[in-house]
């Protein structure tokens, strides 16, 4: 019963974590002054508020990054096994890549790639 | 490939990771945040079906895996979309905000 | 290594529903650039040749991709309730976008894109096809559902249908990853063919229901929809009040019916439960509501109890008789929403049952063509909506499930209700404040027209209808 002894040491870790969270939280004192609130940043006072806001156009590039990234994940496969699938595997890429750059010319047409 | 560890502790590792992403999803107001916890979900599933292809030695469960990580990086930019839409209508995210809406 | 026949014929309705998505984001891209009418008659074109492909492939059999796809009479049948809707909401669509200044490529690509996902689900014969088609239908509808950006309302539709959506997902996902780990395969022909009952399988099937649950809107997982189908664009929630219904009972008839058979007597208790509380809660609710859109979502919520029915009586005829209510539902309600949206305000308001009072004299077809889809709503013959509840109630009493057609007999009797009361307020009240009178277009009526005759057809001439229903459905059951 190897498991049961890893199941105990996991029940005894959870609950030393939960009761050290616990405990300060009912017994220990709370006084915030203002100066306590404030982000820490490096014994500095800050220069700004942390919840600034980024451009969305980081947001719009950060979803197009995403989508070519995954493609990647698919085109692996078909490289390592590039011999093997021969001008069958190269064809459906083909068009697996085909279909993905009629999106690019979507993207780049509808003006999705400037920055300003 | 020989498993070093039973193939059970794989699905009762997914399960916990299964039951905290649903614990999240309930308890979570920041809907940035109840997105993350269903991606745990997601690869709480996604462990158990690579767990259960090494166990009958087929590659059925890898292929899936592939399409889940492909459907969540879709569910992720259209997510971040309708979050970016509804950020510039109301500075403030919390889903107990989007109350316009009762029974 | 043998490569899988690629035999496109299998998925052909949907070839050509993709090819026409991907037409009109080009065309989107070309001049004219501020006239979008173009895109939505190449849209509705794109729909009537998938409709003419699946009458052509009609009768036979074929499947492809080492049986990822199964294009059989079943898949064809729902092919054609599938764009039926998708036709009715183009054509819905064409004026209501256009008086809102919001016709776009997008819009029309995004509808074909959801229509493409929902036939593949219908023609899944894998878990992993299953999966995927769901989720390119839902994203679709995600977006779709957030389409009016400026109004917060239609935001807070998308990211509630959103969560929740992505929420359901998981579950169906993990219940996909259990029934692997019982069976071995994703195939369902060899998901049946192994007939596992061990407690993983017991365990997936649940979260599988759980899954479909969300998608089908049944109690106690359909809490999203009343907000997304009044936050949505009332063309979208058209859209997913029929397409996106059809498309997960599809799924959901296929995986119960062939792969999961040997758990037959298990989730049919579950069905049982989720019929009896859905069909209550829908009723029960929806007399509350004053919002049409939200009544009529509650009310939505209804009839996939009465379908669910259909499938605890199972066999030829409780099976053929979803699908046949499948196709009165999907005109009837496609056709109330239809006359709701051409009613409705330019800002979303308009919608509310005091709106209604006294419309009947100002427009005076509109209320009548409503007052019809309601009455087949309840299901007064002739109309379509009578025969569709008389066989489900019948499959159930025919298969010993007396009770449960008693529940659904009662909920239909305080069904109509709420809505003989909204015809009462149409016809017998005075109305309240000016409005101009608008007449709806020629789309609009068209798209009215079809679904009238529609459910018109269906209830005066059923046989041949519950005949082609009962045969697809017949391949499932083999």
């Amino acid at each position: 019963m190897e498991s049961l002894a890893l199941l105990m040491v996991f029940g005894f870790a959870a609950a030393v974590a939960g009761a050290l969270l616990y405990i300060p939280s009912l017994i220990a004192p709370r006084r915030e002054t203002p100066i306590k609130l404030e982000p820490f940043e490096c014994g500095k006072d800050p220069v700004a508020l942390p919840e600034g806001r980024f451009a969305i156009k980081f947001a719009t590039t950060a979803i197009f990054f995403i989508i070519v990234d995954i493609e990647l994940m698919f085109l692996w496969p078909w490289a390592v096994l590039y011999r093997t699938l021969g001008w069958f595997g190269f064809a459906e890429m083909l068009v697996f890549l085909g279909i993905l750059m009629l999106g690019f010319l979507y993207i780049w047409r509808k003006g999705g790639l400037e920055w300003d | 490939m020989i498993l070093l560890v039973p193939g059970s502790y794989y699905t009762g590792l997914s399960a916990v990771l299964f039951a905290i992403g649903v614990t999240g999803v309930l308890v979570r107001r920041n809907p940035l945040v109840i997105f993350m916890s269903i991606e745990v979900m997601l690869n709480a599933a996604n462990l158990a079906l690579v767990a259960f292809g090494a166990q009958f030695r087929n590659a059925d469960g890898q292929v899936l895996v592939f399409f889940v990580m492909t459907v969540a990086a879709a569910e992720v930019a259209v997510g971040l979309a309708i979050i970016v839409a509804i950020f510039r209508l109301r500075p403030r995210l919390s889903v107990d905000d989007l109350s316009a809406m009762r029974w | 290594m043998d490569f899988p026949a690629v035999s496109l014929r299998a998925i052909l309705p949907a070839i050509v529903i993709l090819t026409t998505a991907a037409l009109v984001l080009l065309l989107d891209l070309l001049p004219p650039r501020e006239r979008k009418g173009h895109l939505a008659v190449v849209s509705l074109a794109g729909v009537v040749a998938a409709l003419l492909a699946t009458t052509w492939l009609w009768g036979g059999e074929s499947r492809a991709f080492r049986g990822m796809v199964v294009l059989d009479g079943y898949a064809l049948f729902l092919d054609l309730v599938i764009c039926y809707a998708a036709g009715l909401v183009v054509l819905l669509s064409m004026d209501y976008l256009r008086e809102r200044g919001l016709e776009s490529g997008e819009y029309y690509a995004l509808v074909l894109l959801a229509t493409v996902g929902m036939m593949l689900m219908a023609s899944a014969g894998d878990l992993i096809v299953v999966f995927l088609s769901l989720e390119l239908m839902s994203l679709s509808l995600y977006v779709l559902a957030g389409y009016f950006r400026a109004r917060l309302a239609s935001g807070e539709a998308a990211m509630k249908y959103f969560l929740l959506g992505a929420f359901a997902t998981s579950f169906f996902l993990y219940g996909i990853a259990l029934v692997y780990g019982s069976t071995g395969t994703t195939n369902l022909d060899r998901i049946a063919a192994s007939a596992s009952r061990d407690s993983l399988m017991m365990v997936g099937v649940a979260l599988l229901l759980v899954g479909f649950g969300f998608k089908i809107s049944a109690v106690p997982f359909h809490m999203w929809a009343p907000d997304v189908y009044v936050g949505a664009p009332t063309s979208v929630t058209a859209l997913i009040a029929t397409g996106s219904k059809a498309a997960a009972f599809a799924a959901l008839i296929r995986v119960l019916v062939t792969s999961l058979r040997s758990t037959q007597p298990d989730w049919t208790v579950l069905l049982w439960g989720l019929a009896a509380a859905t069909m209550t809660v829908g009723n029960v609710v929806a007399i509350a509501q004053s919002n049409l859109k939200r009544m009529l979502a509650y009310s939505s919520v209804a009839h996939v109890g009465y379908m669910l029915i259909g499938l605890v009586a199972g066999g030829v005829f409780g099976t053929g008789a979803v699908l046949f209510y499948l196709l009165v539902y999907t005109f009837t309600t496609a056709g109330a929403f239809g006359v709701v949206l051409l009613l409705e305000h330019a800002g979303g308001e308009g919608v509310s049952l005091a709106d209604y009072a006294g419309r009947a004299r100002r427009h005076p077809i509109l209320a009548l063509v409503l007052s019809l889809f309601l009455l087949s709503l309840i299901g007064i013959p002739p109309f379509g909506g009578f025969v569709g509840k008389f066989y489900l109630f019948g499959a159930a009493v025919r298969s010993g499930y007396i009770g449960l057609a008693v529940i659904g007999a009662l909920n239909t009797a305080v069904a109509s209700y709420y809505y003989l009361r909204l015809i009462v307020y149409m016809y017998m009240r005075e109305p309240e404040g000016v409005e101009a009178v608008s007449t709806p277009s020629f789309a609009g009526g068209l798209a009215l027209a079809v679904a009238l005759v529609g459910i018109v057809v269906l209830g005066v001439v059923p046989t041949p209808f519950i005949d082609l229903a009962q045969a697809a459905v017949t391949p499932l059951l083999r």
